[in-house]
């Protein structure tokens, strides 16, 4: 029941962390070949670059990165944060990101998942944030609202953000995945729901879309481990983001939604040698969830990008002197949402 | 005694819950259910008319109550039980004395997972009941505790350790539990969409609490599965288990204990008459308009420690906000506290331990 969306509505935007993208490509070829693609270099990604022929695509590394921003700037896109370049320059509507490790998965059935088709009819039907309704997506084919679902709220709001999952390797933390191991996700669970207002959740960077026009400015790079690494499990710039993120949805009434599709996930990295690195990150979390759980927005906020700035804020009060990383965070926040506004909003191309 | 090679892990709470089935028809439906249900205990509601005789099958261990006996074991307070509405389901909830109770609907039958095999309910029910719940942060890949999953980057480890459970909501495959609207505008529409997966409603997140498949901790929520005033002499019918749900809910999230919702699947089999449905809902469907926002703003003081005070004090607020609603709400908050004297008379505290006791009556 979606609309019918263009084709050129729609980036894909792919942070190249790794230079061989050939299987990559390939493998997502059926899927992307009809759409725009927006790959962006890691800046500290020494090899160059292999992409297969017959793409419609462009490519940004370090050197196109600092033309735009500046090269004290450029720095902010390091490792897993080169992808929001890529959300800052698109000049579309939506916005499907996966990471380059990521493959398209098959369903129960044995048919492959169109993860792009999967996102946008998750970002064009309504979200449902303010009740719950027991067999999840009412919009979805053969489902609907169940009996005891106020009718005032059958028309649901607009979705903003469409998180997906994986199947193979999950985005585990390292601690849990060393301890099991051998554990795959082999679960494939035929479900999109809404997450409900005011619920949080972590918003992992792996296999997300967006309506880039709503809500582009709420997903940023700003908190950086210091010990942040190359691996998802040495990162928490993506769970960060998606607090504010849906801070900011809750606050706007837009809708987040979670479940389908499903990508696969390749084995990559070894999660006891990051171990080290990511205690850094499980130990904020501690801090980080009740901290967002408590922000509540000021009715003057009804923009996305004022809402980021008063979130920047409150993170700046609030855990600022717990921690010099959330100081740096919330100036981070600051400083992308003034980059947004010269940069991401302007109506001029790209370049090469 | 049990065939042994039909003995699985969840027959060790054979003495510990419970099923609870109201029911004006037959149960024929039970034979399905033999492999899974006779291990334990059941308590048949019986509404409508009292002198007709409901078979129970063979071999099944049972304690049957029709409306005189209702009337006889809470004299005065038995009008706090509807009659000719399934919600009089809630006396059995009130006499049992077991830890858990499981409820299901006379025409739910077992069901067939993806893989064809057949799907033990009631098990499901009780592994999701003893595992913890994760209220306060929703996990992407759901029920952590669940074979396969577990919580994902970026989930605080403080909340790993989850909150006790007190409901476990199953869903429908087949008949969906659709409104009367929607059933005559999508009358042929049926679930065929298995949905592997269990999850936590998340704290104050409402939902539509449905009674066809529902199990819960009855020494934890019991008071507050309340089905309300519905049926004979009633303006209103079908929003029983919704009525209890909300209730329930807003107790839960108080107290810090979780509902979760997903699997178990039942196959529900018989779609009910949509134009008797709309005459029944029909009320409700405007009422609840009012009732979801009094839900979501209800907050109950720190010193309602208890189920029973939680209940009583939504039962105040019922009657101060929802009174000019209708009289009806006035009259359902004079029931809920019934609802309350009731429970406590019938379950003392101190009594509620179920271990002791023995089973009904003999096969």
């Amino acid at each position: 029941m979606s609309l019918s969306i263009k084709d050129d509505e729609i980036d894909i935007v792919i942070g190249a962390l790794r230079p061989d993208l050939t299987s990559f490509m390939n493998e997502w070829r059926t899927i992307f070949s009809r759409f725009h693609l927006i790959i962006v270099k890691d800046p500290d990604l020494k090899e160059e670059l292999k992409i297969p022929e017959g793409l419609n695509l462009d490519v940004y590394k370090k050197p196109d990165i600092d033309r735009v921003v500046g090269t004290s700037t450029s720095t902010i896109f390091s490792g897993y944060s080169c992808r929001y370049f890529g959300y800052l320059v698109s000049r579309k509507k939506y916005i499907i990101s996966v990471d380059d490790d990521c493959y398209p998965a098959k369903d129960n059935k044995g048919i492959l998942v169109d993860a792009v088709a999967q996102h946008i009819t998750n970002l064009t039907t309504p979200a449902t944030p303010f009740f719950f309704n027991t067999l999840y997506d009412p919009f979805t084919e053969g489902a609907d609202f169940v009996r005891g679902y106020p009718f005032s709220l059958r028309s649901g709001v607009q979705c903003a953000l469409s998180c997906g999952l994986w199947l193979n390797l999950a985005d585990y933390d390292a601690p849990t995945q060393a301890l099991k191991p051998e554990e795959r996700n082999s679960r494939y669970v035929d479900a999109v729901l809404t997450v409900p207002a005011r619920t949080l959740m972590p918003i992992s960077g792996i296999n997300i879309a967006f309506n880039r026009e709503v809500i582009g400015p709420a997903l940023l790079p700003s908190l950086r481990l210091g010990g942040e690494g190359k691996f998802r499990w040495e990162t928490m710039e993506d769970i960060w983001s998606g607090m504010c993120v849906k801070v900011v949805c809750d606050h706007l009434g837009l809708g987040v939604k979670t479940g389908m599709p499903y990508v696969w996930r390749n084995d990559r990295g070894d999660a006891i040698a990051s171990l080290r690195k990511e205690w850094e990150g499980v130990k904020l979390m501690e801090e980080v969830v009740p901290f967002f759980q408590s922000v509540r927005l000021s009715r003057e906020a009804t923009t996305t990008e004022d809402c980021v700035a008063e979130v920047a804020n409150v993170v700046k009060e609030q855990l600022g002197s717990k921690d010099p990383m959330f100081a740096r965070a919330a100036k981070a926040m600051v400083d992308w949402v003034k980059l947004w506004k010269s940069v991401g909003s302007s109506t001029s191309s790209p370049g090469a | 005694m049990a065939d042994p090679a039909t003995i699985s892990p969840s027959t060790l709470l054979k003495d510990e819950l419970d099923i609870v089935i109201p029911t004006i028809r037959n149960l024929d439906f039970l034979e399905m259910w033999r492999p899974f249900f006779q291990p334990y205990h059941l308590i048949i509601v019986q509404d409508g008319d009292p002198s007709k005789a409901i078979k129970v099958p063979e071999g099944f261990d049972y304690e049957l109550y029709n409306r005189n006996d209702i009337n006889r074991i809470l004299g005065p307070k038995a009008s706090c039980i509807s009659f000719k509405d399934s919600a009089c389901r809630c006396f059995g909830y009130m006499v049992s004395k077991k830890k858990y109770i499981y409820t299901i609907d006379d025409d739910c039958f077992v069901a067939k997972d993806p893989s064809g095999k057949d799907i033990n309910a009631l098990e499901q029910h009780i592994k999701n009941l003893l595992s913890p719940s994760t209220p306060f942060f929703f996990n992407t890949l759901y029920d952590p505790y669940r074979a396969g999953a577990d919580f994902v980057r970026g989930y605080p480890f403080s909340l790993r350790e989850g909150v006790p459970t007190a409901v476990s909501h199953g869903l429908w495959l087949n008949i969906p539990d659709y409104d009367a609207p929607t059933q005559l505008v999508k009358p042929l529409e049926r679930n065929t969409r298995y949905v592997d997966a269990v999850m936590t409603i998340p704290k104050g997140t409402l939902f539509p609490m449905c009674g066809m498949n529902l199990a819960f901790d009855r020494e934890l929520i019991g008071p507050a599965m309340y089905f309300g005033l519905m049926g004979d002499g009633q303006p209103i019918g079908r929003y029983d288990d919704m009525w209890a749900g909300w209730c329930t809910k807003v107790i839960c999230d108080h107290l810090g204990w979780g509902v979760k919702t997903g699997l178990p699947y039942i196959w529900h089999s018989k779609a009910s008459n949509p134009f008797v449905n709309l005459r029944k809902e029909y009320k409700g469907i405007y009422w609840q308009e009012e009732l979801i926002p009094f839900f979501q703003s209800v907050t109950l003081p720190k010193d309602c420690t208890s189920v029973q005070k939680c209940y009583i004090e939504i039962a105040n607020q019922v009657k101060a906000k929802l009174g000019k609603v209708d009289d009806y709400f006035n009259k359902l908050a004079d029931a809920m506290v019934t609802w309350i004297e009731a429970w406590d008379e019938l379950n003392p505290s101190g009594a509620s331990k179920s271990s002791d006791l023995p089973n009904g009556p003999s096969k």
